[in-house]
């Protein structure tokens, strides 16, 4: 009884050891997206933000723009493109959407999302990056970050009162 | 003293205190007046866009208000597998002849902007619109493509985009399967109201014929409305009832 109870321990003690042997190799090398860093000192939201809600972002910009005319450079995806796609090098060319080279692509395809965006836009720098602040230091965006739900409010409003 | 001179004298003071209450400076005024809306201020129906094209002025072999919108709006160039009967067309070189007299016009031919558009009455998916400020747009987000605006349109003002493309024009974002027109340069007038210029019109100016005025239907005191209030216009098709906001004058 007390033999068998040994062998029991050292039989999970051997495949422990086989299973971190396959184990942790495959932990150090799990391949990341490698995402080409962006022009300029910061984002026009936090990094953390932007992870997680970058397309909430583009999407209300998208309606805002195509059906109240609103243009404000902030969540324009146009300067995203600005700041995260360098410009085309002399003779040679601009990386391109699908390449895991082009900031987009660079995650999208590694979590196999399709995103249709290029189809229709342009998927480089179409004009100077975004500036953040001005000659002084002083910053050019709104001060306060958007607030989807409260922008919902002020959409739904305004309709009413039309 | 005479009410008259009263009447003058009140309306200097106000237009004075109105001017010291913009500016802060010499020259530095708290209201853009140069410029259209702010740019996170929506699109009212306060303003509806129009033009006035006097065809008297349009050049028969002339086509740069043609070349302009390409140039500004990036089609023309990137459709190499299409037909020419299925390559985009937002704006064409229209002549004419009078079968009974003879005469000869010469005019543009592009979206109409109607205020009631048949092709935002077909859409089924809602992708046609017509702005609050009387733009008809297509939103190619929703767009699948069924082309029934293309039908409806009696201007032909619309067109389908059949092939892949890039490098697309940041003011016009286009691609395949989608249905577009003439957005009146909606990206001008967002950023420059009542002092826009769309491509077309600014060509034309360059050229020194000066057909066309843009401006606002809605504001009495616009040079568009002035001179269709002075001359009259013509709305092609005005029969359907759509009440463009292009007016023609001359034929």
């Amino acid at each position: 009884m007390k033999s068998l109870h040994h062998n029991n321990k050292r039989i999970a003690t051997l495949l422990v050891a086989v299973l971190l042997s396959f184990a942790l190799p495959a932990m150090a090398e799990t391949p990341v997206p490698a995402i080409p860093k962006g022009k300029g000192v910061k984002c026009v939201e936090p990094t953390d933000v932007m992870r997680k809600r970058h397309f909430e972002f583009i999407l209300h910009q998208r309606d805002a723009t195509m059906h109240e005319g609103i243009r404000t450079p902030q969540h324009s995806l146009a300067q995203c493109l600005n700041c995260h796609v360098p410009k085309a090098e002399a003779g040679q060319e601009r990386v391109r959407y699908g390449s895991d080279e082009h900031f987009c692509s660079a995650c999208h395809n590694y979590t196999a999302v399709t995103i249709d965006c290029f189809e229709c836009h342009n998927d480089g720098p179409t004009g100077q990056p975004l500036e953040l602040t001005d000659a002084e230091g002083r910053p050019t965006l709104l001060a306060q970050p958007l607030d989807l739900v409260d922008e919902a409010v002020r959409v739904a409003t305004r309709e009413e009162e039309q | 003293m005479s009410k008259d001179v009263n009447a003058t004298r009140r309306k200097f003071l106000g237009q004075a205190a109105a001017l010291t209450g913009l500016s802060v400076a010499p020259g530095v005024f708290l209201v853009d007046l140069a410029h259209g809306k702010p740019a996170d201020e929506p699109v009212s129906a306060k303003n509806r866009w129009g033009m006035l094209i006097d065809t008297n002025k349009c050049a028969k072999d002339c086509n740069a208000c043609v070349t302009a919108c390409q140039e500004e709006n990036g089609w023309g160039s990137n459709e190499v597998k299409s037909r020419p009967d299925q390559q985009a067309q937002w704006i064409r070189k229209v002549n004419l002849k009078h079968k009974a007299t003879g005469a000869t016009y010469s005019l543009p031919m592009l979206c109409q902007h109607c205020e009631t558009p048949p092709c935002a009455d077909v859409c089924p998916t809602g992708a046609s619109f017509r702005r609050a400020d009387g733009i008809v747009l297509v939103d190619k987000h929703i767009c699948i493509g069924c082309r029934y605006c293309m039908m409806a349109c009696p201007y032909k003002a619309r067109s389908f985009i059949h092939e892949a493309l890039e490098d697309q024009s940041v003011n016009a974002p286009r691609g395949k399967g989608t249905v577009e027109s003439c957005t009146l340069c909606v990206h001008r007038v967002d950023r420059d109201g009542a002092n826009a210029t769309p491509a077309c019109a600014e060509a034309c100016n360059e050229e020194g014929h000066e057909a066309f005025i843009f401006g606002d239907l809605n504001d009495p005191d616009s040079r568009l409305s002035q001179t269709l209030k002075k001359f009259g216009s013509r709305q092609i098709r005005a029969d359907l009832g759509l009440n463009p906001g292009i007016h023609y004058k001359g034929i």
